[in-house]
C-alpha cells in the first residue's frame, strides 16, 4: 500500500509539473504578452516601447528560467537600472535586491496580483472557491443521493416498467448538458413568458446569502447533468450484484427482499458509483463555469472565465494550478478508496 | 397580418419538415424491409429504445441536409421591425411570411437559424469523432498489444491530457491570439496524420504478399491523404478543394485532442483482453504480423463496444461544441451552430426566451438520439 501511493504520488507530481508548464506555456504567448504590456503600460506604446518594458520585467528570460521563477525553484530575476533603483521579481517597490527574498514562487506562498482585481491572488482564489465549494456541496447532497436512489430502485428488478422509466430519465439527463437545463429551467421557472416565477434567475445574492429562492436553479442545473450517468453505473453495478449467489441464499433463507437489498446487496453495489462521485468533481469543474457564468455567480469557475477575459495572466495561472490539482486529487482519492473498499483488489 | 396561434405555428413547422418526414419514411421502411439483411443495424429494430434513438438522429441528419428547401427566411438577413418579436410574428411587407419561431436580438429568424446550425453541427461532431477515433485506434492498439516502455509512454501522456480540465483547455487553445503563433496548426499537423498513418498500416499489413494491389491501394492513400492533409491542417492545396476555415480548423484540432486520449484507454484496455483470444494465438502461430494481428484480428473483434462508444462520443462532441459556443469561442459570432445561439439567446433569456429554447431543444434531442441509439445498439450487441 506504502510503495503504491509513493508511486501513485511521484507520477501525480510528475503530470502536475508537466500540466503547469503546459499551462505556462500557454498563456505566456507572445500576443499576450503584448497584450500584458500595453494593459499594464499604456495603449499606444510603440512596438519598441513593448519590447523594452517586456526586456525590463523580466518576460524575456528563457521560459524554463520564467517557469522556474514562477514556481519557486529559481532565484528571481533582478536588475539594476541605470540611476540605482533597484527591480526584481521578489523586490517589492521602494526596497533593496538585499533586503528582500532571493526566491518568490508557488512554493513560497507567492501567487502574484491579479491585474484586474488589484489584490493579492491567493486572497481571491481562497475567497472564491469558497463560494464555488458551496454549490459544489450544494450539487453534491443533491446529486449523489438522487443518482443512487434511481440506480439502487432501476438496477433492483432488472427489466421492470420501473427499471425502463427511471434508465429512459438517467438517459435524458445525460443528454442534457447544464448550459441547456440552465436555460431551460431560467425559461420555466423565472421568466415572465411562463409566468411561474418560482425562483431566481441569477444567484448573485446567493454570495452573500444562500436561500431556496437564489440557489435552486444553479444546483438543479449542475447536478442533473451528473445524474443520469452515476445512476447508470449504479444501475449496472447493482444489476450485477442481484444476480450473485449470496443474494439468492439469503432470499431462499427466507429473508425480505428489502432487508436482502439493504443489508447484502446494496454495499457490494456502492463500490463502483462510489469512486464515479469522485471522478465526477473534475467533470463537475466544467459544469461550474458554466454555470457561474449563466447565473452570474461570481465564483471560481467566474473568476477563470473573466482572467482569460482580461488576459489576467497570473490570476489565470493560479486558477490552472487549483484546477489541475482538484482533477489529480480526486483521482488518487478516488483510486485508493477503490482499493480500500474492495477486498478483492489488493495492490502489492 | 395577424400573428399566427400556437396551433398555426405548429402546424407550419411540421409542413416546412416536410422533406424530412418523407426522407425519414422511406430510409426507415426500406430498412424495415431488409432488417433480416442489415445485420446489428437491422436488429435495432427490435429494440423500442434504439428506434427512438434511429429516429432522432435521422431527423437530424436530413435536416442538416435539406436544411435550404426548409428554412424559411435567410438566417443571416436582419430584416427591421422583427427585433425579439415573438413566435408566429408575420414579417412586415411580405404577404404570407412569418418569423415562425420569433426574431433574435439581431431581428434573424430563429427557426431558420436553428435549422442552418444543424449542418455545422452535424459536419463538425461526427467527423471530429472520427478523427479522434483514428488517433485513439492508431495508438491504443500497439500501446495495449506490445504494453512495455510504449504503453507506459503512451498512456502517460494520455492521461496527462485527461487531467487537463476540458474547459480550461478550450479557454487556452480557442483563442484568436493563439492561432498567430502557430499551435494550432502543429497540432493538426500532428492529429491530421494519424488517419493517413491507418490506412497506411491497414492495407501494408493485410496486401503484402500482393505488391501489385498493396502498390495502388498505397497511391491512393498517399496521394488522396496528402492532398487532403496539405489543404485541412495547412491550407496549402493547389487545387482549393480542401479548405477549413482557421476559426473552424482551431475548434475541430481542439475537439479532436480533448477526445482521442479516452478512445486510446478504451482501445488499450480492450486490445489487452482481446490478445489472450486464441484466433489471435492461432494468428501469431501462423505467423502473421503484428500489424495484421491488431488491425485485422483484434479491431475488428473490439467492433461493438467501439461503436457504441463511437455513438456516445459524437453525443458529446455535439456538446462540446454547445460549449465552446456558449463562451462565445470558435467560430464567427453570426453562425447559426446551437451553442452559439444559445450564448446570444441567454444575454435576454428573462425578458425574450424565444430565441433561445429552439436551439437548446434541438441540442438536446439530437444528442439523446445519439444516447438512445448507442443504448439500443449496446443492447443488441450484448445479445450475441
Amino acid at each position: 500500500m506504502i510503495s503504491f501511493l509513493i508511486k501513485r504520488s511521484g507520477v501525480m507530481l510528475l503530470t502536475a509539473l508537466c500540466l503547469t508548464f503546459v499551462v505556462f506555456f500557454l498563456t505566456n504567448l507572445e500576443p499576450n504578452l503584448e497584450k500584458l504590456t500595453k494593459s499594464e503600460g499604456n495603449m499606444r506604446m510603440t512596438d519598441e516601447q513593448v519590447q523594452s518594458w517586456l526586456q525590463n520585467n523580466g518576460y524575456r528570460q528563457p521560459l524554463l528560467k520564467r517557469y522556474g521563477e514562477w514556481l519557486g525553484v529559481a532565484p528571481g530575476w533582478t536588475r539594476t537600472a541605470d540611476d540605482g533603483k533597484e527591480f526584481g521579481r521578489c523586490v517589492k517597490p521602494d526596497e533593496s535586491i538585499a533586503q528582500s527574498p532571493r526566491f518568490c514562487g508557488l512554493v513560497q506562498g507567492e501567487w502574484g496580483r491579479s491585474l484586474v482585481f488589484r489584490t493579492d491572488i491567493s486572497g481571491i482564489i481562497k475567497e472564491k472557491l469558497t463560494l464555488t465549494g458551496k454549490l459544489m456541496l450544494g450539487v453534491l447532497l443533491v446529486m449523489a443521493p438522487a443518482a443512487l436512489i434511481i440506480g439502487v430502485i432501476a438496477g433492483m428488478r432488472e427489466g421492470t416498467k420501473t427499471d425502463r422509466t427511471l434508465s429512459a430519465f438517467s438517459i435524458l439527463t445525460t443528454s442534457t448538458p447544464e448550459y441547456v437545463s440552465g436555460v431551460i429551467f431560467i425559461v420555466l421557472f423565472s421568466s415572465k413568458l411562463v409566468g411561474l416565477r418560482w425562483f431566481k434567475g441569477t444567484a448573485t445574492s446567493a454570495m452573500e446569502n444562500i436561500t431556496f429562492e437564489n440557489f435552486t436553479l444553479p444546483v438543479m442545473a449542475l447536478a442533473l447533468y451528473g445524474v443520469g450517468y452515476i445512476a447508470r453505473m449504479t444501475r449496472a453495478s447493482m444489476a450485477e450484484v442481484m444476480t450473485e449467489q449470496y443474494i439468492r441464499t439469503a432470499r431462499l433463507k427466507g429473508l425480505s427482499f428489502g432487508s436482502v437489498v439493504i443489508k447484502h446487496a446494496l454495499r457490494n453495489a456502492l463500490i463502483a458509483p462510489f469512486t464515479v462521485i469522485m471522478l465526477q468533481i473534475p467533470w463537475l469543474l466544467t459544469g461550474v463555469v458554466i454555470i457561474e457564468t449563466l447565473f452570474n455567480y461570481k465564483g471560481f469557475g467566474w473568476t477563470l472565465v473573466a482572467a482569460v477575459g482580461n488576459n489576467d495572466i497570473e490570476l489565470l495561472l493560479a486558477c490552472s494550478v487549483v484546477a489541475v490539482f482538484v482533477v489529480l486529487i480526486t483521482q488518487l482519492i478516488s483510486d485508493i478508496s477503490y482499493v480500500y473498499l474492495n477486498p478483492r483488489i489488493r495492490v502489492s | 397580418m395577424e400573428r399566427l396561434t400556437g396551433t398555426e405555428i405548429f402546424v407550419r413547422i411540421l409542413q416546412q419538415f416536410t422533406p424530412v418526414w418523407i426522407g425519414l419514411a422511406v430510409i426507415l421502411f426500406i430498412s424495415w424491409i431488409f432488417r433480416r439483411k442489415l445485420g446489428l443495424y437491422g436488429r435495432l429494430f427490435s429494440s423500442p429504445i434504439g428506434i427512438v434513438g434511429l429516429i432522432l438522429i435521422l431527423f437530424w441528419a436530413l435536416t442538416a441536409l435539406f436544411a435550404d428547401s426548409i428554412v424559411t427566411a435567410d438566417h443571416l438577413s436582419q430584416i427591421s421591425g422583427m427585433k425579439n418579436k415573438l413566435p408566429g410574428w408575420p414579417v412586415k411587407g411580405q404577404e404570407g411570411a412569418y418569423y415562425l419561431l420569433g426574431g433574435d436580438n439581431l431581428a434573424r429568424d430563429v427557426f431558420s437559424r436553428m435549422v442552418m446550425g444543424s449542418r455545422i453541427v452535424l459536419a463538425i461532431a461526427p467527423a471530429a469523432t472520427l478523427f479522434a477515433f483514428m488517433v485513439g485506434i492508431t495508438l491504443g492498439l500497439p500501446a495495449g498489444f506490445y504494453g512495455g516502455k510504449l504503453d507506459t509512454g503512451l498512456s502517460f501522456l494520455a492521461n496527462l491530457v485527461l487531467a487537463f480540465p476540458v474547459i480550461l483547455l478550450f479557454f487556452l487553445l480557442v483563442t484568436p491570439e493563439i492561432r498567430s503563433t502557430g499551435v494550432p496548426l502543429a497540432l493538426a499537423g500532428v492529429l491530421f496524420l494519424f488517419p493517413i498513418i491507418f490506412f497506411i498500416m491497414l492495407f501494408s499489413s493485410r496486401y503484402r504478399e500482393r505488391p501489385a494491389l498493396l502498390a495502388v491501394l498505397l497511391t491512393i492513400t498517399i496521394v488522396l491523404g496528402g492532398w487532403a492533409y496539405t489543404g485541412l491542417a495547412f491550407n496549402a492545396d493547389p487545387l482549393n478543394v480542401f479548405y477549413m476555415d482557421p476559426n473552424l480548423l482551431n475548434i475541430f484540432v481542439s475537439v479532436v485532442f480533448v477526445n482521442s486520449p479516452t478512445v486510446f484507454r478504451i482501445v488499450r484496455g480492450l486490445t489487452i483482453d482481446i490478445k489472450t483470444r486464441d484466433y489471435v494465438a492461432a494468428a501469431q502461430t501462423r505467423g502473421e504480423r503484428p500489424w495484421y494481428i491488431m488491425l485485422w484480428e483484434v479491431l475488428p473483434n473490439a467492433r461493438g463496444p467501439l461503436i457504441v462508444d463511437f455513438c456516445l462520443r459524437i453525443g458529446y462532441t455535439t456538446i462540446l461544441l454547445g460549449t465552446l459556443g456558449f463562451f462565445g469561442l470558435g467560430l464567427t459570432p453570426e453562425s447559426p451552430d446551437w451553442g452559439n445561439t444559445i450564448n446570444e439567446g441567454r444575454k435576454l433569456l428573462q425578458v425574450y426566451p424565444h430565441p433561445a429554447l429552439p436551439p437548446t431543444i434541438a441540442l438536446m434531442t439530437l444528442v439523446l438520439g445519439l444516447n438512445l441509439l448507442a443504448d439500443g445498439l449496446r443492447e443488441e450487441s450484448l445479445k450475441d
